[in-house]
């Protein structure tokens, strides 16, 4: 694990490619963009041409949603080989991905799907990262999810899941603000509680999205990460929180569904910068 | 080491006849159906939004209703074995052809094919094409043998229907219209550059580029195209071939060695 994950701590904008234009148009005040990996797994065409144009210009974060890191099963080789010629074809400041499993016996189920947390699933997933940081010569970094159900047998909490595997495998972690809001209102607990105690020295990259709120069995708010809307007023409250206390990270807007125009998403990046720079002035005061 | 937390879920995610599974709990009801249905939701919505955005003309064809119920049914019964999404439902065009309640559509397959073509082309290695200035070159006694390597992006679709018409209708290209000349199109879709190309073939167009893709030489694959269709027009296929920056590279013939001749 030679190359560590080091973004720039700025704000920082999930990529489409309908913005593509605009993007390239003029400078823009980002400090990166982040991409799904599994997007530029093609030979060639247009999405390596935008990528490549992107790499030149800003720090590139490569964000994984296909390798089920949170599978019992073995990692997919294949998918793995293509993740490493992703990162040697591009050399992002970052890869990340899910504390999650997405594939079942071969059929790829296109979900982030939870998994209960226990010791025989630690020692499993902590595996899995190590095989990860090993194909790639790199650090991970991996992101807490967010989850609609829970597993009786889960014996540990989430975020000392996540402590354990940072400390045995070296891998940073992605903080998902809005999963943290989420989860914690779909179990009915306090998402600055769950904050209290994670681990924020690990902390290498912040993701802020939207969510939708449905109803669950009993009639009560169930939110749904959708990534569709913008980010909750209650989820900047906590990133001003966690930026507050852990200082300035890597910042990144998701918005992947009902994608905005480049202006919205300007402006989302633009509250969170507000907030980095506050808390850099604050600590150099 | 499969856990059997996985099997149940994945199975129960799959086939929404099935309960939930076991162990899965919430801290306000025991049997959280409504929560599992979020992520049996999730799967679906999202593997039919792959294919809406691969198939969009044939969504167009047969109205986003049809085509969600469709789909549905193609994700239950073949869901995705790659994470590499932009692949998922290279068989769809099959599974279009045998849906039954889709017959009255006998083109929609093909026009599904098309659509597949069109992200292969997409996502197809680049290169770049070989200019006109290489075939003028060329010794017009050895022009017979030589073979000619196809730009990887190129794909062929042969069709009974005019699906190059009915395709371009029901993408925007062209105005939705009565089709005026109901034949059988082939089409050539291509990404010789950045933007993805399609176009129908002339006469015999198609059996000929097959013939080159197979690494034919050129006097061969121009007979093949002859016995295909007679009206088959040599000169004007390989302008058309060249124009359009489909050739990426003219292989020569190894020269006969002194004791073959």
């Amino acid at each position: 694990m030679s190359i560590v994950s080091k973004l720039p701590a700025r704000a920082g904008i999930g990529f489409k490619p309908a913005h593509f234009r605009d993007i390239l148009a003029a400078p823009q005040p980002l400090g990166f963009f982040e991409v799904h990996a599994e997007n530029y797994m093609g030979a060639g065409g247009p999405p390596h041409a935008q990528l490549g144009a992107l790499r030149e210009r800003y720090a590139l974060s490569v964000h994984g949603v296909g390798l089920s890191i949170g599978s019992m099963e073995p990692l997919d080789r294949d998918h793995l080989m293509r993740l490493k010629m992703l990162c040697e074809r591009y050399a992002p400041a970052s890869f990340s991905e899910h504390l999650a499993w997405s594939s079942h016996n071969d059929v790829y189920l296109n979900d982030l799907l939870p998994l209960p947390y226990t010791q025989l699933t630690l020692a499993r997933v902590a595996e899995h990262i190590d095989e990860v940081q090993t194909a790639l010569g790199r650090q991970m970094l991996l992101e807490n999810p967010s989850t609609y159900i829970r597993f009786s047998e889960s014996t540990m909490a989430e975020v000392d899941f996540l402590t354990e595997l940072s400390k045995r495998t070296g891998c940073g972690l992605l903080l998902d603000i809005n999963n943290v809001f989420v989860s914690a209102k779909n179990h009915g607990t306090q998402p600055l509680t769950y904050l209290q105690s994670f681990p924020f020295d690990q902390v290498k990259e912040i993701h802020l999205g939207g969510h939708d709120e449905e109803v669950d069995d009993v009639g009560a708010p169930l939110l749904i990460d959708t990534h569709g809307s913008p980010i909750a007023d209650a989820v900047w409250t906590l990133y001003s929180h966690v930026v507050a206390r852990a200082g300035a990270r890597p910042t990144l807007i998701e918005w992947d569904n009902d994608v905005p125009d480049w202006p919205t998403l300007l402006a989302e990046a633009a509250t969170a910068q507000d907030i980095l720079s506050d808390a850099s002035r604050a600590s150099a005061a | 080491m499969p856990a059997p937390f996985e099997t149940s879920f994945a199975d129960a995610l799959l086939d929404a006849n099935r309960p939930i599974p076991c162990g899965i709990t919430a801290h306000n009801a025991t049997v959280p159906a409504r929560r599992f249905a979020v992520y049996r939701n999730n799967v679906a919505v999202g593997l039919v939004k792959a294919l809406r955005s691969r198939f969009p003309a044939v969504e167009k064809i047969v109205g986003e209703e049809f085509f969600a119920a469709m789909a549905r049914v193609f994700v239950t019964e073949r869901p995705p074995r790659s994470p590499l999404l932009a692949n998922y439902g290279d068989d769809f065009p099959a599974f279009c052809a045998a849906f039954e309640p889709a017959r009255e559509l006998p083109y929609l397959a093909d026009v599904a094919r098309l659509e597949a073509a069109r992200t292969r082309a997409y996502h197809a290695a680049d290169a770049s094409p070989v200019g006109a200035e290489r075939f003028a070159t060329l010794d017009s006694h050895a022009i017979g043998d030589i073979r000619v390597i196809m730009h990887p992006s190129t794909g062929i679709v042969r069709s009974p229907y005019p699906i190059v018409t009915i395709w371009a209708m029901n993408s925007g290209e062209q105005k939705l219209a009565h089709v005026e000349n109901w034949r059988g199109e082939d089409a050539l879709v291509s990404r010789p550059y950045l933007e993805v190309e399609v176009r129908a073939l002339p006469p015999a167009g198609a059996a000929f580029l097959l013939a080159l893709t197979a690494g034919w030489p050129l006097g061969k694959a121009a007979e093949a195209a002859l016995a295909d269709d007679p009206n088959f027009d040599l000169t004007g296929n390989l302008a058309g071939l060249i124009g359009s920056g489909l050739v990426r590279d003219i292989v020569h013939p190894e020269p006969k060695k002194y004791w073959q001749s």
